[in-house]
């Protein structure tokens, strides 16, 4: 099995992120379920989903303490929220920001994983020259499926597709594409973030 | 009163702006809040959406009561968003006493409350009720048809954004026709919200002839404030039917709040008039009268209204008559002797 | 045909199915994306025929739907938590008229303090209300006991309320099987009332019924009832008939053979208890599970001969009566009447707190050596709650407890950050 958790902020998309990364993974024949953190949150306010992907049927039913991936969309949470808790050390960490690690001041924690498990991206950015709107979820699924191999990045272009109609969707695939692109490139380099 | 409740002083930049009240205008005539001694009875920290009409009114409303009170004040709160974003999760906004029970019921307990500071010999403190639109014309009818009836001494102020806001947008009594909700969705032949459903509460109130009933706004502070201060000082049943945008619900931008408070009313679809035992005894005149369409254009809950190349002329030229009959019904232009 | 979809969304496509000819919309948290989504399939067209009505409250949705129901119209509402209470008395009455009426409950603690999260204590403060009561493990499992409920509903005439978990079902996304109409139409016949509302044979609906009859009346109930323990695990067969796949019955026993500890529960958290059963299962421990899914009508005997070689009896509930400890693990207590083998009562999941595969571990494991008290509450903060008794204790006028202990946690939690 293996375990996403996405941070973000209420109004950024995050549970949508869980549905399209789970959609993604039944159309490559996976068994998927993606949850929100059930809150009541209005916002603004710090939000968590959970998706889990599995070969077999997936029971469990508690919320994902252990991820083997992170997504997370706001970094301004990276100082308020232990985002990190329970990652686990061979595990993916996927950054919506066009800063480095150091300049994000995770340098030092981000070391500990293996070079290409880490990585970031300024989705919003992407999100905004796209799809006209500052919502990073589809565009950082590209990236997700970039470092994580979990996932082919068609299958995401797909679950975008048939989330958003029309113009919409095309531009946020288009978003998730150019992130998948610069998370391979940066992989391939050893960077870790643009 | 401890210090842990005691009131916190508001920290205040700002100068002469319409937002607060003017401070170079006469003292007498400036607003509540734009004096350093309000009692700010929702705190900063609170939870609602950024621009949220419903924390400003709630704000506006209960600082007006809280001076007409003298301080002496007990909150009772429907369920909703106001008594949710205001009482997040180990914290508190509200700085007098303050008391959820639930969704139905905030109509009955406030006339608890009363009764008991009667009883109690604590008559100096003064009840207000408060809950959502769903709260007060759906759910809680009954029991605050109840405490109409009785003239229990309350003063209700109900917050109306137009929908059920706090469950994620559905409809309510108070939904305005062709506005999209969660349950009245932009579909089919009629898209959103129907003609010819809703209940006008401020007009079944005032069929209860209770001493006080008036409609307010966000976008007019002065007003509302007085409107307040006159209800509080008035025994009896009372009703406030305030006027709320919802940025969230209604898909407008954040900061066009006030404007769009101040469209709903200079349109004359959300008119504001006050009324004693059952008659109208004034209504605010329109001073900039706009079409109903430069309300509805901003809100994506009217998205469907105005489809590229496809507007819905007959559906918007409906709501233009709704507005004018309005304005007709309450002189809104003051074409007649008033009110 | 196989979807990645909400839960609560294929639940309303089924509904949609089972061709409602009224129902009644309220909100309220987690149920709400239920009747969002059957109202959608209405006013899209989708789901032609049907009369889809926004009421003020859900007095006014079990109100309305009775009166539907009593017409002769197949009807549907959803509920949670405060909202079945509020319709309370109107559940009762829609029992004792014997009208088949179908009603999701999403489940959810009840306030105060107010919680949105998921317990099962409002399917509980009506258990006894006269309802068919059916509890779902999995979302596949909502949408099939959604099928089956109205088939059982008409049959028996009697209400039907399908239980599925708030939050950790409605709103998780899933591989879920939606049927088609063909395969619906071919287990679901058009509704046929036992009793309605019509000029052309006038009923009386709704009479008083005095000390004479009065206990009549009720048993005959309780019968109905037991029929229904006969009915649902053939409608569950005739249902495999159609769909191919297990759904519904009495209960689902997991692993139980042989299993010296069986642990008992309702709903989605038989999930995660399969997944403890077969962990320890690997190393050699004698555990198993039974998910119970009519909890009412109860499944005693049922339950009696599947518990009957178990040594512990842990039943793991997400609900509390106060005062008495667990409400399930008395019911399933009543089951094993003639046996001497210990139920321990856990209380777990009150107002949304995870249930974890670690902590169920550790209650099977001291179920299994016997160290479990009579009544224990699941990974219960007992600093806080002891901080605040001797708070209370210390103080009279020591204010509410809800805040007070939201206090202490809020100021435990600084201390620790330090
Ligand atoms: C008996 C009952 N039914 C439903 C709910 C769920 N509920 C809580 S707040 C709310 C909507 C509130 O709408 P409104 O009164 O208009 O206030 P708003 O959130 O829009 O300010 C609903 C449906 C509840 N708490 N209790
Ligand atoms: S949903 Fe609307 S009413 Fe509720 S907090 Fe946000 S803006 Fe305010
Ligand atoms: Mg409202």
């Amino acid at each position: 099995m293996f375990q996403v958790r996405i941070h973000g902020r209420g109004g950024q998309g995050v549970v949508t992120a869980a549905e399209l990364l789970s959609v993604a993974a039944f159309t490559e024949d996976k068994y998927a379920q993606a949850f929100p953190s059930f809150g009541s949150e209005r916002m603004g306010a710090p939000v968590v989903s959970y998706c889990r992907m599995d070969d077999k049927e997936i029971r469990l039913r508690e919320p994902i303490s252990a991820p083997d991936a992170l997504i997370i969309q706001d970094p301004t949470l990276l100082h308020s929220v232990d985002v990190f808790k329970g990652l686990n050390p061979q595990g993916y960490i996927l950054i919506n920001s066009r800063r480095t690690f150091e300049e994000l001041g995770i340098a030092e924690y981000v070391a500990r994983f293996p070079a290409h498990h880490v990585c970031c991206v300024g989705a919003t950015e992407l999100a905004l020259r796209h799809v006209g709107r500052p919502l990073p979820n589809a565009a950082l699924l590209g990236g997700f499926a970039a470092i994580s191999g979990q996932i082919h990045f068609d299958s995401v272009e797909q679950a975008i597709l048939e989330k958003f109609s029309g113009d919409v969707g095309a531009a946020n695939a288009a978003a998730a594409r150019e992130a998948f692109d610069i998370a391979k490139a940066m992989g391939a380099k050893g960077m870790t973030a643009c | 009163m401890t210090e842990e409740t005691a009131l916190q002083r508001v920290k205040f930049y700002q100068t002469g702006t319409h937002t607060v009240g003017n401070r170079l205008i006469d003292k007498g005539a400036r607003s509540v809040q734009s004096s350093m001694d309000r009692s700010n009875a929702i705190t900063s920290g609170h939870r609602a959406c950024q621009g949220c009409g419903e924390a400003l009114g709630a704000r506006y409303a209960l600082d007006a009561a809280m001076r007409a009170a003298e301080g002496q004040l007990v909150a009772v709160n429907a369920t909703g968003c106001l008594e949710v974003f205001t009482t997040p999760y180990p914290e508190t906004s509200w700085q007098i006493p303050w008391l959820h029970s639930l969704f139905g019921n905030a109509p009955a307990v406030a006339t608890g409350v009363a009764a008991a500071m009667r009883r109690k010999g604590r008559s100096e403190v003064k009840v207000v009720a408060q809950g959502g639109d769903g709260g007060t014309t759906d759910i809680g009818f009954g029991c605050l048809s109840g405490m109409f009836e009785r003239n229990d001494d309350v003063l209700y102020l109900c917050y109306d954004n137009e929908g059920y806001m706090n469950t994620g947008v559905q409809r309510s009594s108070a939904t305005p026709p062709t506005a999209r909700t969660a349950t009245t969705p932009a579909l089919g032949d009629a898209p959103g919200n129907v003609f010819g459903t809703g209940k006008n509460l401020p007009l079944i109130a005032m069929a209860h002839n209770i001493p006080y009933v008036a409609t307010a706004s966000v976008a007019y502070l002065h007003d509302l404030e007085d409107k307040v201060t006159k209800a509080m000082h008035i025994p009896g049943a009372r009703y406030i039917h305030i006027m709320v945008p919802c940025p969230l619900g209604w898909g407008t931008a954040s900061d066009a709040t006030i404007h769009i408070a101040r469209m709903a009313v200079e349109s004359g679809l959300f008119p504001l008039f006050e009324a004693e035992h059952g008659e109208v005894t004034r209504s605010n005149k329109i001073r900039r009268r706009v079409p109903v369409k430069d309300y509805l254009a901003p809100q994506r809950r009217f998205a469907h209204l105005f489809k590229k190349g496809q507007e819905d002329t007959t559906r918007i030229a409906r709501l233009q008559r709704m507005a004018d009959a309005n304005i007709e019904r309450f002189n809104l232009l003051g074409e007649r002797e008033s009110p | 045909m196989l979807k990645q979809i909400e839960g609560s969304i294929a639940v309303a496509e089924a509904i949609a199915l089972c061709r409602p000819e009224v129902v009644c919309a309220y909100p309220i948290t987690p149920q709400t994306h239920i009747v969002e989504g059957v109202g959608a399939l209405v006013k899209s067209g989708a789901l032609e025929n049907c009369e889809f009505i926004n009421v003020e409250s859900e007095f006014a949705a079990l109100s309305v739907a009775i009166g539907a129901s009593a017409a002769g119209a197949r009807t549907y509402t959803a509920t949670a938590s405060q909202g079945i209470l509020f319709m309370a008395e109107a559940v009762y009455n829609a029992a004792g008229l014997g009208l088949p009426i179908v009603m999701t409950i999403g489940n959810r603690a009840i306030g105060a303090p107010i919680n949105i999260w998921n317990d099962h204590t409002d399917a509980m403060s009506v258990k006894d209300a006269g309802w068919i009561q059916l509890f779902a493990e999995t979302n596949q499992e909502a949408v099939d006991l959604h099928i089956q409920a109205f088939r059982l509903a008409e049959e028996l005439s009697s209400p039907v309320m399908v239980c599925m978990d708030g939050f950790i079902l409605t709103h998780a996304y899933e591989r879920i099987d939606v049927p088609t109409q063909e395969e619906i139409d071919a287990f679901l016949p058009p509704y046929d009332p036992v009793q309605v509302l019509d000029p052309v044979e006038p009923y009386s609906i709704g009479a008083m019924v005095g000390p004479e009859a009065f206990t009549e009346v009720r048993y005959l109930a309780h019968e109905k009832q037991l029929q229904a323990l006969r009915l649902i695990p053939e409608i569950g067969a005739v249902f495999k008939d159609v769909f191919d796949r297990e759904s519904g019955g009495l209960i689902h026993p997991y692993r139980t053979e042989g299993a010296e500890t069986i642990a008992v529960a309702l709903g989605s958290v038989n999930g995660t208890i399969k997944e403890v059963v077969d962990a320890m299962r690997d190393e050699g421990a004698a555990v198993g599970s039974i998910s119970i899914c009519s909890f009412r009508p109860f499944p005693l005997d049922e339950l009696e001969a599947t518990l009957a070689g178990a040594k512990h009896v842990v039943v793991i509930e997400k609900s509390l009566a106060p005062g008495l400890g667990g409400i399930l693990a008395s019911n399933v207590r009543m089951a094993l009447r003639e046996m001497a083998v210990p139920v321990y009562t856990v209380i777990a999941g009150l107002g949304g707190r995870p249930i974890t595969m670690a902590s169920l571990r550790g209650i099977l494991e001291a179920a299994a050596k016997g160290r479990l008290p009579d009544v224990q509450f699941l990974d219960l903060d007992h600093g806080a709650v002891e901080r605040e008794i001797l708070r209370a204790r210390g103080i009279r006028r020591s204010g509410p407890t809800a805040e007070n202990i939201l206090k202490s946690l809020g100021a435990a939690a600084v201390a620790g950050d330090e």
